[in-house]
């Protein structure tokens, strides 16, 4: 039966799944949009921090009272002090605040500190320099290994690699904090309004004169925010202390990260290395995996990302992983978190299999989609995708990818992600005078969530996108999830549907009896309120609401709510195909085309979407082939911790990419979008590379020196 | 090579790239500008008053002559449209145009500015009335957080100045000195083309 908050059929629609622009394009294209970097508070200080030149390091002495004399220093606050230990380069030392940017930096340079240096390890690849720092995790056994190994007629065997990168959010990490007695209000480059002001309420309590600060003394504001990519959910040892730093000048202090800073701590991703087996018949069948992999994500070590990948019901398998303890910087969930991971391992140790088997790896993944969750989504996703590739006229065996210098491949990958819709509470007011508010503590990170809020809560009410007022980026509006793991947009539409629904609901039981019907009778359509198939009894919006006299309509509505209506869902399949051309001279590799296919549910916002998509790839492209954080084991430190050598790639270096939404499944509901694409990029592109040189590069980033080292070492060069 | 001819005066970018479209948009400061300031008197280290023309107002501030122009925007004039990212000359998100061409920002000090017409994104155009190119960026959805949207948008209006009618290969090329990290490079490659369309039909709509 259908439930009344069930999104509108397909022919129903006014705005749900068009191509829509993003609400927040014009002040976002003129520069008018504020963010946390943006916000200059009347008589603030700036702050700067002292970061750790090691890696690892007793800290000894720390002397700041040459900085506490400058002119223009207002504060200065030790942040490691005598006796604590630093375990990485770029790990805070102290903090200056003072009346400008370079007065703090003067200040920040006057610290003198005195360090025992530790042994440290920066560098994990080659797991015999690791010494001390790996820790071995359970062997994790299904089937019989051995004996699959044993009696198959194909085994492949083969390196996979893929380096730690950073989030490099173009924002970097940061804050603005002002204090109002002992109330505060941080204007925050956050992907969780939501949370930052009762992390920050915790710690503050323990502070003299603060113990009874709650959460609710912490106003957390994010009108916009420059990037986070799952690097930006906590309120990090920064912004604790431009709290105290503004509480105690009593003048707001904005501390944002710099890019070194940012680049060494802001944010990283771990790596994954493996030796991996692959047994399967001649047929082409997948019988047997055994993985022995390892991994950094700093002093904590790494966890085994998911292997295998996707194809999960491997029969026999084995997999080992080992955690090495580096001192790189702090690990954070970065987009999928260990999935891309996941895949360029996987999906590089079937792309050879299905060489070692003399298999199109196009036929071979389709033969073995039934070890996957969603056999019947891939198959179809791998036949679109073929087909937008042109799969068949451009793929050949290895080795045959032109007689020249400039060497032609392709490859793929797919990809798996949940998503399950966070919760979130939504606000609908409806107005006399007509106007509507959509009010949610939620946050837009760029990924179109306010866009998306509007487009329900129009959709629902009849009315055009302007009719709507989205109010969100503000920890007192009605709580809604932090933004990460593509949980947003099922959990705020969910909530948003709901709450027009209702709001709704009271707008047409004040206006039915003087349409001479019943609630159960109307309709909001067009920006009027009609007797179904009856336009001549109707209102305007406007008029409807004028009679709700001194009344105001507020509505709450909640994700999750499982009587109201089947809204979202979790769980993708997706495909990626990639084209690539290689020098084979230079080394250098160039992408010409990516084709994504991408299961999805309901999209809310063609256009937003696909963004979404074309931004994924786009990511993936970099980590493919550019990005890596470069340390020096010898001094323990990061060697690019700047944009001019940590490489991103540019407006030329994307080649052309067409995504096609499957859209067929639209009846799951709402399903995240942030991550799946993310995924499988630099898979597809490393199999690419494969196939057109004849030989599997040792590792992502597929950099040009060690593009000419795998030419060399297969004996191609 | 391309129809395109090399851009006037000395840039790191245009030297390294030699002949035709050169990889960026984005220069740092002019040569005659940095002549100008070596035969200057010696100012700082302290405050000094300075005056900047910026949009076609003049604004007096006072800063240390080590004040980049960036900072001296953001911090001192509250024109925060203007991004500080790399502080390297590196992302573009500083972009800003100065006597015609599309600098680095934050790789300029604001004492080396004076004397000249600083463009910012504030001056292009506002929500409510936009330049042609901001439009062109809203409708092909050529921006994500919008980080490094607006030192893209001045980017591609000084880039279009100069090549008013583009092929997509002389956009790839052209704007290859601003940097995004969200991926919006589909949209901004076609906003260029669009935007330059619209500014040769003269419209406005």
């Amino acid at each position: 039966m259908p439930n009344k908050y069930d999104w509108p059929a397909a022919e129903k629609r006014q705005l749900i799944g068009k191509r829509i622009n993003r609400l927040d394009g014009p002040p976002k294209a003129t520069g008018a949009a504020k963010y946390a970097y943006d916000t200059n508070r009347p008589g603030g200080l700036v702050a700067k921090l002292l970061l750790s030149p090691h890696a690892h390091a007793k800290v000894l002495k720390v002397d700041t009272s040459e900085a506490e004399k400058l002119p223009g220093v207002r504060a200065v606050r030790v942040m490691a002090p005598a006796g604590s230990e630093v375990n990485w380069n770029g790990a805070e030392i102290a903090v200056v605040a003072a009346d400008t940017e370079e007065l703090a930096r003067d200040g920040v340079r006057k610290i003198k500190v005195e360090y025992q240096v530790l042994p440290h390890l920066v560098k994990e690849e080659d797991l015999s320099k690791a010494g001390g720092f790996t820790k071995p995790s359970a062997e994790q056994k299904t089937g019989d290994p051995d004996k699959a190994f044993a009696e198959v007629g194909v085994t492949s065997e083969g390196y996979y690699a893929i380096n730690t990168i950073n989030h490099c959010c173009l924002e970097p990490h940061g804050q603005v904090v002002e204090w109002n007695g002992d109330k505060c209000t941080i204007y925050a480059s956050t992907q969780a309004v939501g949370r930052v002001g009762g992390d920050l309420a915790k710690v503050l309590a323990a502070d003299p004169g603060l113990s009874s600060i709650k959460p609710a003394d912490i106003r957390v504001i994010t009108d916009y925010m420059g990037g986070g990519f799952g690097s930006k959910f906590s309120i990090d040892r920064w912004g604790i202390e431009c709290a105290r730093l503004a509480k105690q000048t009593g003048k707001p202090v904005k501390l944002m990260l710099d890019r070194d800073g940012e680049q060494l701590m802001g944010g990283m991703r771990p790596s994954d290395y493996a030796k991996i087996k692959v047994a399967a018949r001649k047929d082409g069948t997948i019988i047997g995996w055994d993985s022995e992999s390892w991994s950094t994500g700093g002093v904590g070590g790494g966890a085994m990302p998911p292997l295998p990948y996707v194809f999960t019901e491997i029969p026999n398998r084995r997999m080992r992983h080992i955690a090495v303890s580096t001192n790189t910087g702090p690990v954070r969930a970065w987009r999928a978190p260990n999935h891309p991971q996941a895949a360029v391992l996987t999906m590089g140790a079937l792309e050879d299999t299905a060489h070692k088997l003399g298999m199109n790896p196009l036929d071979f993944f389709l033969k073995n989609v039934g070890l996957t969750a969603r056999g019947d989504v891939y198959r179809a996703e791998l036949v679109k995708a073929a087909e937008l590739m042109d799969w068949k006229a451009k793929w050949h065996p290895r080795g045959q990818g032109g007689s020249g210098h400039m060497k032609h491949g392709v490859g793929l990958s797919i990809h798996t992600w949940g998503g399950r819709p966070h919760d979130s509470d939504c606000r609908v007011s409806i107005h006399s005078d007509g106007s509507v508010q959509v009010t949610l503590g939620s946050q837009d990170l760029g990924t179109g969530t306010r866009t998306v809020i509007a487009i329900v809560a129009a959709e629902t009410l009849g009315l055009p996108l302007n009719g709507v007022q989205v109010q969100i980026g503000d920890s007192n509006y009605p709580p809604s999830g932090a933004s990460g793991g593509s949980t947003t947009v099922g959990g705020v539409s969910a909530s948003t549907r709901r709450a027009s629904v209702k709001a709704l609901d009271k707008l047409l039981e004040a206006v039915a009896s003087g349409l001479g019907t019943t609630p159960d009778k109307l309709v909001a359509v067009d920006g009027r309120i009609q007797v179904e198939g009856d336009s001549s009894k109707s209102l305007t919006w406007k008029a409807a609401c004028a009679k709700l006299g001194t009344k105001t309509i507020s509505e709450l509505g909640r994700q999750p709510s499982k009587e109201e209506g089947n809204l979202n869902d979790n769980g993708v399949g997706g495909v990626q195909m990639s084209e690539v051309e290689v020098d084979t001279e230079t080394g250098i590799i160039a992408v010409k085309k990516s084709v994504v296919v991408q299961d999805c549910g309901l999209v809310i916002d063609l256009k937003t979407a696909e963004s979404q998509v074309y931004g994924a790839v786009i990511m993936g492209v970099c980590s493919a082939l550019y990005e890596e954080r470069i340390f020096d084991q010898q001094i323990g430190q990061m060697l690019n911790a700047e944009m001019e050598f940590y490489k991103l790639s540019g407006i030329g270096d994307v080649g052309e990419i067409v995504v096609h939404m499957m859209t067929v499944y639209d009846s799951r509901g709402v399903i995240g979008l942030g991550e799946p694409p993310a995924i499988s990029p630099p898979a597809a592109i490393a199999n690419a590379v494969a196939n057109a040189i004849g030989v599997r590069v040792g590792g992502v980033p597929m950099t040009p020196d060690k593009v000419l080292a795998a030419l060399e070492k297969g004996g191609r060069a | 090579m391309s129809k395109i001819g090399l851009k006037k005066g000395f840039s790191r970018r245009s030297f390294l790239q030699g002949a035709g479209v050169a990889g960026g948009a984005v220069a740092t400061l002019p040569g005659p500008l940095a002549a100008q300031t070596a035969a200057a008197r010696v100012q700082g280290p302290g405050a000094v008053k300075i005056s900047l023309r910026i949009n076609g107002k003049a604004h007096s501030l006072s800063v240390e002559p080590r004040v980049t122009l960036l900072d001296a925007l953001r911090n001192h004039l509250d024109l925060t449209g203007a991004k500080k990212v790399c502080d390297r000359a590196t992302c573009g998100s500083c972009t800003v145009i100065v006597a015609g061409r599309a600098v680095y920002s934050c790789s300029v000090l604001a004492i080396e500015a004076q004397g000249k017409d600083i463009q910012t994104v504030e001056g292009l155009g506002t929500p409510a009335n936009m330049h042609p190119v901001q439009k062109a960026f809203v409708e092909n959805d050529a921006q994500q957080c919008g980080f490094c949207t607006p030192g893209f948008v001045v980017a591609v209006k000084a880039f279009l100045d100069r090549h008013p009618n583009p092929t997509m290969d002389d956009v790839k090329k052209g704007l290859g000195g601003n940097l995004c990290r969200c991926g919006t490079y589909v949209g901004v490659r076609q906003a260029a083309l669009d935007a330059s369309r619209e500014m040769r039909g003269g419209k406005r709509a």
